[in-house]
Parts: C-alpha cells; structure tokens; sequence
C-alpha cells in the first residue's frame, strides 16, 4: 500500500495483526552536506528530535560527539497538554511542552536532526518549538529538515531516520502507540512557508529529492 | 505481548529484587542486583552491575559499573563502564558511561555522554546491526 512511497520497494507485512511497514533506504544531500560540515569541527553536541535510533546514538557517541535525544511527536500526543483556554476552547500548553522536552540550561548545540517533525507536530506547537529550537542552537549551527511534498499523500507515515551512510537513510516507518495506525501527515509546507518558519535563522539551502521529500539545511 | 529477556540463569547469581517489592530511599551494596520491583530515590553499586527487569521501575539516579536496562528509568545514570538499553527500556534522563549499547526499540529521552577511557584504546559504542531494508536507489 505504501511501497511507493520514499521509494520503498518493501512489502507490508502483518504482525499481531496490524500492517507493518517496510523499512526502505533513501539517499540524502543535505546529510551529506551536514556531515562534511561537521568534520571541521570538534567536540560536537548533538540534538536528534527523531524517534529514539540506537543506530544514529552509535555513530555520534563513537565520533566522540555529544548527543541529546527527545522523541518530540510522541511527546506530542501527551493528553496533559490538550487543555482549554479562557473560552473553554481546546489548545495546547505549549510552555509545557517546551520546559518539558526542549529545556537544556546551559547547552547549546552545533547541530540539530530536525528530520520531518513539523509535519507531524501539532499546529499550535510549530512555531513556538522552531523558535527555541534556534535560541538551542550556535551561532553557524546546522539544522537538518524534511519536509514532504504534496505528492507524498496524507498517508505518509512519521518514521524513524536511521543513519546508515555518509549520505544514507535507513527510514523505518513507526507505528502510533495504542492506535494500530500511523502517524499521519499534518500538513504540507512550499517553500515560502518553510523560509517564514526559519526567517530567523541565518541561511537556508533546498536540496531537491527524487522522492515526495524536500530537505533544507538550515544555518543558524 | 513484550518478548521475555532470558537472564533467569543469572539472576539465580545475584541479589534479586521482586516485581511485588517498592522502595523508597537509598539503595546502596557492593555486589551485583537485579532489580524488577519499583525504586524511588538513589541507586548506587559502586564497582557492581545493575539490572533493570522488565517489569523493573526506577525513579532514581543510577550510579554503578554496568547498567543494563529493560524497564523503565527516570532518573540519571552514570555508568563507569558499560550501559545496555534493551528493546524495551525506556530511560528519561542523561547517561554518562564509557560505552553505550541501545537496541532498536529502546527509548531515550535526554543527554548521552560516551567518556572515553584513558587507559585503554577508544571502543566505540556499539549497537546491533539495524534490520536489513531494501535498497532502493
């Protein structure tokens, strides 16, 4: 059902009952532009947003790197944050969500794995979560995003980015915990949405896919 | 249902604590523990291995040689040696040790600081090799 999606050629297969889908390889430029701008640099902090990958830990830890890991979308799908305002409408608390899972004192980072998030993230927590996410970064740090395009269809499942290669990823579709379904796209971002959302970052660069993807290397 | 880690034969060996059992305070000794029950304050094994079961629940910081997890922890954990979090460990908050190993399906949430040792040649951390997937371009 999802195999032509990200390029995948895997069949889904069941397991207890539920669809699991394949995992599929995708070559990235933007990764591999982070990581040549890396390797000029030393004592390296790492902050991986994405679902928690045992694969990416290894390969910045054995580097010598620093890393700090936050699974924003399932931290997302809190109840606790779904509150009311004054007028009894629904709404997020997002100062909540932001000193729960985006407060580091004192730490700063070079780079930060931003994946395809902001797809996914509840509307009212995109903004607030790019602008500290820039007040987390260094001056000249880099921030890797996905984001996809309309052509990926609302289906996309959230997946977990595996780094398999300089310019490799290894994308493992996630299942949504409880629901026996996937994570699904939130919304679609052009060009012109994504510059407004980092206008307060240094620089952006686009990096055109073969699949539904458009990756932006982003300089603080 | 979550897959049952088989370390029966080891925990015949050591200290054991039982998924009925809670503790509330210190918990401190000088031999191996493996840990099922519920844990709320510190946890220190100096020069000792820790286990976290997999119905093990701890809410405390984590000081000792070897960690390795299967549950949950809330809580910080400084390892002089090696920690091991298994597919179902769950682990909110920092770990320092000198070598790391995550399998697939483990959670994380906060900071990983591999400290090299000084004495001997850098080991890199290590995980399992990650599924095999199908290459597509």
């Amino acid at each position: 059902m999802f195999k032509w999606l990200r390029g995948g050629t895997g069949q889904a297969t069941a397991e207890g009952g539920r669809e699991v889908l394949p995992r599929s390889k995708r070559h990235s430029s933007a990764l591999k532009e982070l990581h040549r701008n890396l390797a000029r640099e030393e004592n390296i902090s790492i902050l991986d947003l994405g679902a928690t990958s045992a694969a990416n830990i290894s390969l910045f830890t054995g580097r010598g790197m620093k890393v700090c890991t936050e699974d924003l979308i399932v931290a997302s799908t809190d109840p606790d944050l779904q509150i009311k305002d004054f007028d009894g409408n629904p709404t997020y608390d997002i100062d909540r969500f932001l000193k729960d899972n985006l407060a580091f004192e004192m730490r700063s980072f070079d780079a930060v794995l931003f994946w395809d998030i902001a797809d996914y993230l509840p509307e009212p927590l995109v903004k607030p979560v790019i602008e500290r996410i820039c007040s987390l970064m260094k001056p000249g740090g880099h921030l890797l995003a996905f984001f996809h395009t309309k052509d990926a269809g609302p289906n996309s499942p959230y997946s977990r980015y595996h780094i398999a290669g300089e310019d490799t990823l290894d994308v493992q579709p996630i299942p949504r915990k409880g629901s026996g379904g996937y994570y699904k796209l939130l919304r679609v971002f052009n060009n012109r949405h994504i510059e407004n959302l980092f206008r307060d970052f240094a620089s952006l660069k686009f990096f055109l896919a073969r699949d539904n993807m458009r990756e932006v290397l982003i300089i603080r | 249902m979550a897959e049952t880690p088989k370390i029966v034969d080891r925990r015949s060996d050591i200290a054991s604590i039982g998924k009925s059992v809670v503790i509330k305070g210190e918990l401190s000794g000088s031999e191996d523990l493996y840990l099922d029950g519920e844990v709320e304050g510190s946890i220190v094994l100096n020069g000792n291995s820790l286990t976290v079961g997999p119905n093990g629940r701890v809410r405390a910081h984590i000081k000792a040689r070897e960690v390795i997890v299967h549950g949950k922890v809330d809580g910080n954990i400084l390892s002089a040696q090696r920690v091991e979090l298994r597919r179902s460990a769950a682990v909110l908050g920092d770990i320092s040790s000198q070598r790391i190993m995550i399998e697939d399906g483990a959670f994380v949430k906060g900071s990983i600081d591999v400290q090299k040792d000084a004495k001997s040649s850098p080991a890199p951390a290590s995980v399992p090799a990650p599924q095999a997937a199908e290459v597509t371009k």
